[in-house]
């Protein structure tokens, strides 16, 4: 494992450690505020630049973009335990927009799967973090994904597996999915299969950001009405802000205690959290410049600092 | 445990039949089908063990995910449809979800080849040999008759890695009396010779059989054949022992040449044993319309088509199997 070389980037600051309580484990017991995964969500986006900026490649404004969700499950929706992470009871996160893996690594790092310095190896030669997620190198990753259109599939699979084990009552799937994993055929397959199969427990959490690699997806493969597809084909479907947290955590949770598979479609921005970056296009697969990474450090590291001073008071 | 077959059966007739007594051995076992159960025989599985039986409809993309997603979860996947939509519709979901992943699914491929006849060049997979030989990871597997057919589902729970199971439409002769104890390297010498080797795959075994009595009634040529089952990774010793005796050879396989069992041979004997390899399969060409045998004669996939390549190479032998003419000292 190559150690962190951030020391290298002289442009960085070292990202300061939110120090919230425990999410997960001994301290469980008392849930995570919705200020607190706010909270986290800059923590997270905070590490997102540093490892592309060390890494210069990735897709940051994608893994932003998911930054919001990623806490809300990570930090309180989720039923996991990092120390433990094949517990075969546990709720189970497939990140189908696999190239957002930037964010499933920090969530991993700071809950603990593998130690933080590690994510700065992102994407490079002898380091477990590879540019999409691969279950069998980094831990916390269920099934590899970065193809578009099959994390659905594999979340399916998944379900039926713990319910010929019996665990499907208390293991619940989560799948969060790109523009791209909407405009693949395999994806609505899918979403044709899971009812059909009787399926209740996944969730399918659209991150419906509109902007892919060559333009809006209004210009390159308008995807419509994502919510009203899912309802048509038999799900529970619903549509929210997916930058308000609490509407985040609310739709999370609520979606575990239905009949029916739930999908829901997060209207988000694109590099959401960085000024520069936010709802516009051209930043598709591209690593920030070292201009822009310092930019949007700077920017994160304020509101990071905001928002701690307003948990503690 | 079935009975061996003595009359012709399909290979994938074993694979239903396989399929359920892996069910009644291993819980873990599941099967997913995409609206082809009753030809790939996989049926047999869902009306045995129907809560542990999905049939995804023709969505073959959305059942090698699945596959992927069970396997990830403890559960041993075997997943069918035609050959032409396993390898070939759904190559990317085998290829991410199933080998880059290391899982053991196990892909029951049936109708492979040109013997599924009238359905013609659409359902005709002929390439699917050489697309899962190139995919890392990937186990491939093609049984000559019904009894190899049976222990090679049976066998194939054992292995850890990926595997591509290729079964064929028609009813074939037997090749083997029982149902062999094992594949084991997956080349077996089905008969002994020394001028010439005929190393053959899945319905080819039999006419490369056939292939070896014409040549011995009519030319006084006694042939070697080669069962090759496990194509992928191919066991070279056999084949190293046998060409090295006879010196040339002729491959015959129901699919291209290009990717397939004659590329296998010939990159084994290339590099540890160069000798002159013939290849009978299908060329730059697609399939067509008929029934499975008037196909089968029609590219030549028989075994006459054999027979005539053997002779072929029989003539070039002691050209090219000599001492080269520039022996080891010119420089």
């Amino acid at each position: 494992m190559p150690s962190a070389n951030l020391a290298r980037v002289t442009h960085l600051r070292p990202v300061p450690d939110p120090k919230p309580s425990q999410p997960n484990g001994e301290a469980a017991d008392r849930q995570t505020s919705v200020a607190e995964l706010e909270r986290w969500a800059t923590a997270l986006r905070i590490d997102c630049v540093s490892m592309l900026a060390v890494a210069k490649s990735g897709h940051l404004d994608s893994s932003l973009s998911s930054a919001d969700i990623v806490a809300a499950l990570y930090y309180r929706v989720l039923r996991h335990d990092p120390q433990n992470p094949d517990w075969p009871e546990r709720d189970r996160f497939v990140l189908c927009k696999g190239h957002a893996a930037p964010i499933q690594y920090a969530a991993l790092a700071h809950t603990g799967y593998f130690p933080r310095e590690d994510l700065m190896g992102l994407r490079q030669i002898g380091a477990h973090l590879q540019g999409h997620p691969d279950m069998h190198r980094t831990p916390g990753v269920e099934v590899s994904t970065g193809s578009l259109g099959q994390g659905l599939s594999m979340c399916l699979g998944i379900c039926l597996a713990l319910r010929l084990d019996s665990l499907d009552d208390t293991a619940h799937v989560f799948g969060i999915l790109s523009d791209g994993d909407c405009q693949e055929g395999q994806t609505w397959e899918a979403a044709a299969a899971a009812p059909h199969f009787g399926i209740d427990n996944v969730t399918a959490i659209v991150d419906y950001n509109h902007l892919q690699t060559d333009g809006t997806t209004e210009q390159v493969m308008d995807t419509g009405d994502v919510r009203a597809k899912f309802e048509a084909f038999g799900w529970d479907a619903v549509e929210i802000d997916g930058h308000d947290m609490e509407a985040i955590v609310g739709a999370l949770e609520r979606s575990r205690n239905l009949e029916r598979p739930a999908a829901i479609v997060c209207q988000t921005k694109k590099g959401k959290g960085v000024s520069s970056m936010e709802g516009r296009f051209g930043f598709h697969g591209k690593p920030p410049s070292p201009e822009l990474a310092a930019e949007a450090l700077a920017e994160l590291e304020t509101r990071l600092e905001q928002q701690r001073e307003a948990i503690d008071g | 445990m079935a009975e061996a077959k003595t009359e012709p059966a399909a290979t994938r007739n074993a694979y239903g039949d396989a399929l359920v007594e892996l069910g009644e051995l291993h819980e873990e076992v599941v099967a997913l089908d995409a609206d082809l159960s009753v030809s790939t025989q996989s049926a047999k599985f869902g009306k045995r063990f129907p809560e542990r039986f999905f049939n995804c409809g023709a969505a073959e993309a959305n059942m090698m995910s699945m596959a992927c997603g069970l396997a990830a979860t403890g559960k041993i996947p075997y997943a069918s449809t035609f050959a032409i939509f396993a390898a070939g519709r759904a190559y990317d979901q085998v290829r991410l979800g199933i080998a880059h992943n290391e899982l053991p699914v196990r892909i029951g491929a049936s109708h492979g080849g040109v013997s599924l006849g009238e359905d013609g060049a659409s359902h005709q997979m002929i390439e699917d040999i050489a697309l899962m030989r190139a995919m890392p990871r990937m186990q491939v597997v093609v049984p000559a008759d019904y009894n190899q057919a049976y222990r090679a589902t049976l066998e194939s729970f054992e292995k850890e890695a990926p595997m591509y199971l290729r079964f064929g439409r028609p009813a074939t002769p037997k090749v083997y009396e029982e149902i062999p104890e094992t594949l084991g390297g997956g080349v077996d010498v089905v008969r002994e010779g020394k001028d010439i080797t005929l190393i053959a795959t899945g319905h080819m075994v039999w006419r490369a059989l056939e292939a070896a009595e014409t040549l011995e009634g009519e030319d006084g040529v006694e042939a070697e054949v080669l069962n090759v089952s496990i194509i992928k990774p191919i066991h070279s010793e056999p084949v190293l022992e046998s060409i090295s005796k006879t010196g040339v050879a002729v491959t015959a396989e129901e699919h291209r040449v290009v990717g397939g069992l004659a590329d296998a041979v010939r990159q084994v004997a290339a590099e540890q044993h160069p000798v002159p390899i013939y290849a009978v399969g299908m060329g730059d060409e697609f399939g067509l319309s008929g029934t499975g045998e008037a196909c089968m004669e029609h590219f030549g996939l028989t075994a006459r088509g054999i027979t005539d390549r053997a002779r072929e190479a029989l003539v070039l032998k002691p050209i090219v199997s000599r001492a080269p003419l520039f022996g080891p000292d010119w420089a």
